[in-house]
C-alpha cells in the first residue's frame, strides 16, 4: 500500500494506544523526529516501550519521560559512564521504574533489519565475552563462534526525512539516513514526518531512500529547532 | 598510593597515535583522546575518518557556529566534510565497522589486559554506561588502537593482566598508547616499544600491574 498524508503530527498517530512498542528513528540530532515525539507526549500515550539509538543525548525523547510515558528502552546510548548530566530516563531507570536493554549499535541495526526483512536474527562476534552475551545462544558457522542476536519489530515507527512525494517515496538528507530508513521495514505503521511534502514524480527515482511500499504515513511539519547536547 | 610521572599531555598522546595513520586510510576515531587526533595530521593527510552515524570523510568540527542538526559526528558535533565525502544508513555504517572496511579503529579505554582484552563502556562503580558503537568497533576494525592515560587517578595500572570492568570486546587491542608508553599486544603478551619522553622503561614496568616485555630495541617516542 502507498501512504496516506495527514495535515498534523497528532492527527499521523490517529489510533495509537496504550502499551504500543515503538522504534524512533534518528542519531543524537539528525533524523530525528521531534515533531512526532511532541504529538506522542500530547497524546498522553501511556506504557510505551521505546526502540532508539539514544534517549537523553540531543533528541526529544526524555520528553517522554516527564509523566512517565515510557516503560522501557531498547537503545545503544542511554546511561552515561560519567555522573555529569544524568536525564530523566537515567534517573527513571536508576529508580527502577524503566526498563533498559542496550545492545551493540551495529547489533540493534542488524536486528532491525532482520525484523524489517524477514529474517529469524543475525550471528555476530560483537558482544562475545561482554554482558551482551548473557542468557544469550552462540552458534558456530565454519568454525567461528558467533552470538545469536533476535530479530526486532515494532508496531509503529516513528521516522523523520527531508522530502516525501504524495505516494510515500521518501528523501533523506546528509546524517539524517541514520536508522530511518532500515527502522522503515520493520513497523506495522510506519509515519514519517518530512519537512516539504512534493507531487510525484518530483523526487528522482535515484533518490528514494525509502520506496514507497514501506510507508504508510506522511506528515509535512517545520523541523524542531534542536541544538548539540 | 603509588606515584607514577606525569608522562604526556593528551594532546601529545594524540599526536603519538596519528602516526601510525597513512594516506589512504579508512580510520574511526572514538570520543576523548581520539577526536584530538585529526589536528595533528598534515593539510593534505589523505585519511578518510568515518562517523559511525553515516558519514565517510569528516573534516574537522565546524565553528562557524551555524548548528545543522543533520550534519554531526557520533558525538553531536557540528562538523565539516572534506571533497569526496559520503553519506549512508546506519546498516552501512555498521557494514563498514564490523566486515573490516575500516583499517583503523582509535578508542579511549578504561583497561586494557595483555592478552588485548578491552574494557571502555562502563563503570560499575559508577553504576553504568552505554556501549553505543564501541563493541562493533573493537571486534570489527582490522587494527585497534587505544589511547589512555597509563594509570587511574588513583594511581591504579590500567594496563592489567585481566580487566576487572565488563568487557567491550575480547582480545581485540594490537596497540596502547599511553601517556607513558607504547605497548604493542603480541601473543606473549605486553611489549614496550616506546616510553615518553623523561620516562623510563622501571618506571613504565612500575605504572603496568601484569609481566611487560621490552623490546631490544625500545626507544624514546618520537613527537
Amino acid at each position: 500500500m502507498v501512504a496516506t498524508v495527514y495535515d498534523t503530527p497528532d492527527a499521523a498517530l490517529e489510533g495509537i494506544g496504550d502499551g504500543v512498542r515503538v522504534m524512533f528513528g534518528g542519531f543524537v540530532t539528525a533524523g530525528t523526529p521531534s515533531n512526532l515525539i511532541r504529538a506522542l507526549r500530547r497524546r498522553g500515550t501511556r506504557g510505551i516501550l521505546g526502540m532508539a539509538n539514544n534517549i537523553g543525548f540531543g533528541d526529544l525523547l526524555d520528553e517522554l519521560c516527564e509523566d512517565g510515558q515510557l516503560a522501557g528502552m531498547i537503545a545503544t546510548f542511554a546511561i552515561r559512564a560519567s555522573s555529569a548530566k544524568k536525564s530523566r530516563f537515567e534517573d527513571q531507570y536508576r529508580r527502577g521504574e524503566v526498563t533498559l536493554e542496550l545492545s551493540p549499535q551495529g547489533t540493534f541495526v542488524e536486528r532491525i533489519r532482520a525484523g524489517g526483512a524477514g529474517l529469524g536474527g543475525v550471528l555476530t562476534r560483537t558482544g562475545l565475552g561482554t554482558p551482551v552475551a548473557e542468557g544469550k545462544r552462540t552458534v558456530e558457522v565454519q568454525g567461528v563462534t558467533y552470538l545469536l542476536e533476535e530479530p526486532l519489530r515494532a508496531d509503529v515507527a516513528l521516522l523523520k526525512a527531508q522530502r516525501a512525494d504524495r505516494l510515500g517515496n521518501i528523501e533523506y538528507r546528509a546524517s539524517g539516513r541514520n536508522f530511518n530508513p532500515i527502522m522503515a521495514m520493520a513497523a506495522d505503521l510506519v509515519i514519517v514526518e518530512v519537512e516539504e511534502i512534493v507531487e510525484v514524480g518530483e523526487i528522482d527515482p535515484e533518490r528514494v531512500g525509502t520506496p514507497a511500499a514501506f510507508v504508510d504515513r506522511i506528515v509535512q511539519c517545520a523541523p524542531v529547532q534542536v541544538f548539540t547536547p | 598510593m603509588t606515584t607514577h610521572p606525569a608522562g604526556l599531555p593528551r594532546e601529545l598522546i594524540a599526536l603519538r597515535v596519528s602516526h601510525e595513520l597513512r594516506r589512504g586510510m579508512v580510520v574511526n576515531l572514538g570520543i576523548g583522546v581520539p577526536t584530538l587526533v585529526p589536528s595533528h595530521l598534515p593539510a593534505d593527510h589523505g585519511v578518510l575518518f568515518q562517523s559511525e552515524n553515516g558519514i565517510l570523510g569528516l573534516a574537522g568540527l565546524d565553528y562557524s557556529g551555524a548548528f545543522d542538526p543533520e550534519h554531526i559526528n557520533a558525538g553531536g558535533q557540528a562538523i565539516t566534510l572534506v571533497s569526496g565525502a559520503s553519506f549512508f544508513d546506519s546498516a552501512t555504517s555498521f557494514a563498514m565497522i564490523r566486515g573490516g572496511h575500516v583499517d583503523v579503529s582509535v578508542l579511549g579505554g578504561l583497561q586494557v589486559a595483555s592478552n588485548g582484552d578491552l574494557a571502555n563502556w562502563m563503570v560499575p562503580e559508577r553504576g553504568g554506561g552505554s556501549m553505543g558503537g564501541a563493541m562493533d568497533l573493537a571486534s570489527g576494525a582490522k587494527r585497534l588502537i587505544v589511547a589512555m592515560d597509563h594509570v587511574t587517578r588513583e594511581g591504579t595500572s590500567r594496563l592489567l593482566a585481566r580487566c576487572t570492568y565488563p568487557l567491550t570486546a575480547q582480545a581485540c587491542t594490537d596497540l596502547v598508547v599511553t601517556n607513558l608508553a607504547v605497548i604493542e599486544i603480541t601473543p606473549d603478551g605486553f611489549l614496550l616499544r616506546e616510553v615518553a619522553p623523561g620516562v623510563t622503561v622501571e618506571q613504565v614496568i612500575a605504572a603496568t600491574d601484569a609481566p611487560l616485555l621490552v623490546a631490544p630495541d625500545v626507544r624514546e617516542m618520537t613527537l
